[in-house]
């Protein structure tokens, strides 16, 4: 008995919108993010992250409508990622309900930033993104870069050193998402998120590649993750969160259900 | 028609707080404020608290509000929070040592490397997520929750009061630690039940129509 390992669907949110498609059978508008947020807190999500894709400054006051609106309905923790810069952009989601900000490419331009957001808001709300991408050849130990602008920049950083580096400048999180996985349905890169959930003391979110229903559970019995996000496989339909729940918990894993 | 301050002194969101409340009591008057005389007022109050107890009691003081707070406390259906319940306490480790507000006897201690008990392998802190808590005696607040139902914890340090009578809720991590403490109109949960689904609000219920 003791902490479940989380179960954490992600919505893409663009200009208020949730895209990529949402099908779920009662849901009557698909892409209305309080409305598929509602659908998943009652298929016993354990957190929801929102993703702002808006490629715009000026629709970003949108996402904040759209935390405001599902925190008044729905009461599991909240993360929001994508165009967090400043620590101005870190109150206004926190404001609107968010529990924890996810931060990716302002943390790499300016490592300094997540220290000043985690002194001034705590620890336990910020949460830093990394995007790694293997960097090694066949034969050599494994190494992996981070990557920008999804998976398209290499920046010449090692993931593990990285990770280790968020953790001392006080992330209460890092969400890992493998670039080479991502989108594949081949499963998380285990080797990587077991590479870096060893190297931290923190919570660590596997991300990137989930296909079937082991993937979840190999993320947490092989990758070590403390958590497991999946977007397509839950947004199609393909299976619910509380079916997830259940084939981790007959594979040993403790879980909320 | 109950009124339910929630006590505002800058230490981080309080607006699912407030949301939650309104959930569960749509009857109620719902008020975040650091005003004094609002806080003197209320029928309940709930004392929230994020972040670090340095900054926690630093902030009670620059508003003012720690002989409210202690008031409250010892006088009507209150409500702590996450910091909330350590707050309370004696004294925490937390930041090389910071006084509390003395309220509840005890004192506040790291996380100090958990294992899990099965595996020996290293537990990460913050302990993050949702964990069960096994209630301890009959108190109205759980009224209408399962026994051992999740909850969803952040924290890095947890409250071990002087006096284990008034822990009402045990949850493990690595250790037995005290999630849930009451004494007369006080409840105090190290958890957050604002984010914690139907086993939360429906703590939330209890407490704003809780007449120790």
């Amino acid at each position: 008995m003791g902490l479940a390992k989380r179960i954490i669907p992600c919505l893409d949110v663009d200009r208020g919108r949730v895209v990529k498609g949402v099908k779920f059978v009662e849901i009557r508008d698909a892409g209305d993010p309080v409305e598929i947020a509602r659908r998943y807190d009652q298929e016993g999500a354990d957190e929801i992250t929102f993703l702002d894709i808006t490629a715009s400054s000026d629709d970003r006051e949108t996402m904040v409508h759209v935390v405001e609106q599902v925190a008044s309905e729905v009461f599991i923790p909240l993360t929001v990622g994508g165009g967090i810069r400043t620590l101005d952009d870190v109150r206004r989601m926190l404001n609107a309900g968010a529990d924890k900000v996810s931060i990716n490419t302002a943390a790499i331009a300016r490592p300094e930033f997540v220290r000043e957001a985690a002194e001034r808001f705590g620890n336990q709300c910020i949460v830093v993104a990394i995007d790694a991408k293997a960097v090694h050849q066949s034969g050599e130990p494994p190494r992996w870069e981070i990557f920008t602008h999804g998976g398209r920049r290499p920046t010449g950083i090692d993931a593990v050193e990285w990770a280790r580096r968020m953790n001392a400048y006080g992330a209460g999180e890092i969400l890992l998402t493998s670039m080479d996985r991502d989108g594949t349905k081949r499963g998380f890169d285990l080797e990587l998120t077991r590479a870096i959930s060893e190297a931290v003391s923190i919570p660590v979110i596997a991300s990137g590649g989930v296909g079937t229903l082991d993937h979840l559970a190999d993320g947490v019995l092989l990758g070590k993750a403390d958590a497991v996000l999946a977007a397509s496989i839950f947004h199609f339909a393909e299976y619910t969160i509380e079916q997830a729940k259940r084939h981790m918990q007959a594979r040993g894993i403790e879980v909320r259900l | 028609m109950t009124s339910i301050a929630i006590i505002d002194y800058g230490m981080g969101n309080l607006r699912s707080v407030a949301k939650a409340l309104e959930h569960v009591a749509p009857q109620a008057r719902v008020l975040v404020t650091q005003n004094r005389h609002d806080i003197l007022q209320a029928d309940r109050v709930v004392f929230p608290g994020q972040g670090s107890i340095r900054d926690c009691m630093r902030e009670l003081a620059r508003w003012n509000l720690m002989d409210v707070v202690r008031d409250a406390a010892l006088g009507k259906p209150f409500l702590g929070l996450c910091l909330g319940p350590q707050a309370l306490l004696d004294f925490s480790e937390e930041n090389d040592g910071v006084d509390g507000l003395g309220v509840l006897p005890g004192r506040v201690v790291r996380f100090a490397d958990p294992r899990d008990p099965t595996t020996g392998e290293r537990l990460k802190v913050p302990h993050m997520g949702w964990n069960q808590v096994r209630q301890a005696g009959n108190h109205p607040l759980w009224r209408g929750i399962p026994q051992d139902s999740r909850f969803y914890f952040v924290h890095s340090y947890y409250s071990r009061p002087a006096d284990e009578t008034l822990v009402v809720g045990w949850t493990y991590y690595g250790i037995e630690f005290a999630s849930a403490i009451a004494r007369d109109n006080i409840f105090a949960v190290q958890f957050h039940p604002e984010k914690s689904a139907q086993a939360g609000l429906r703590l939330l219920a209890n407490f704003a129509n809780w007449n120790p």
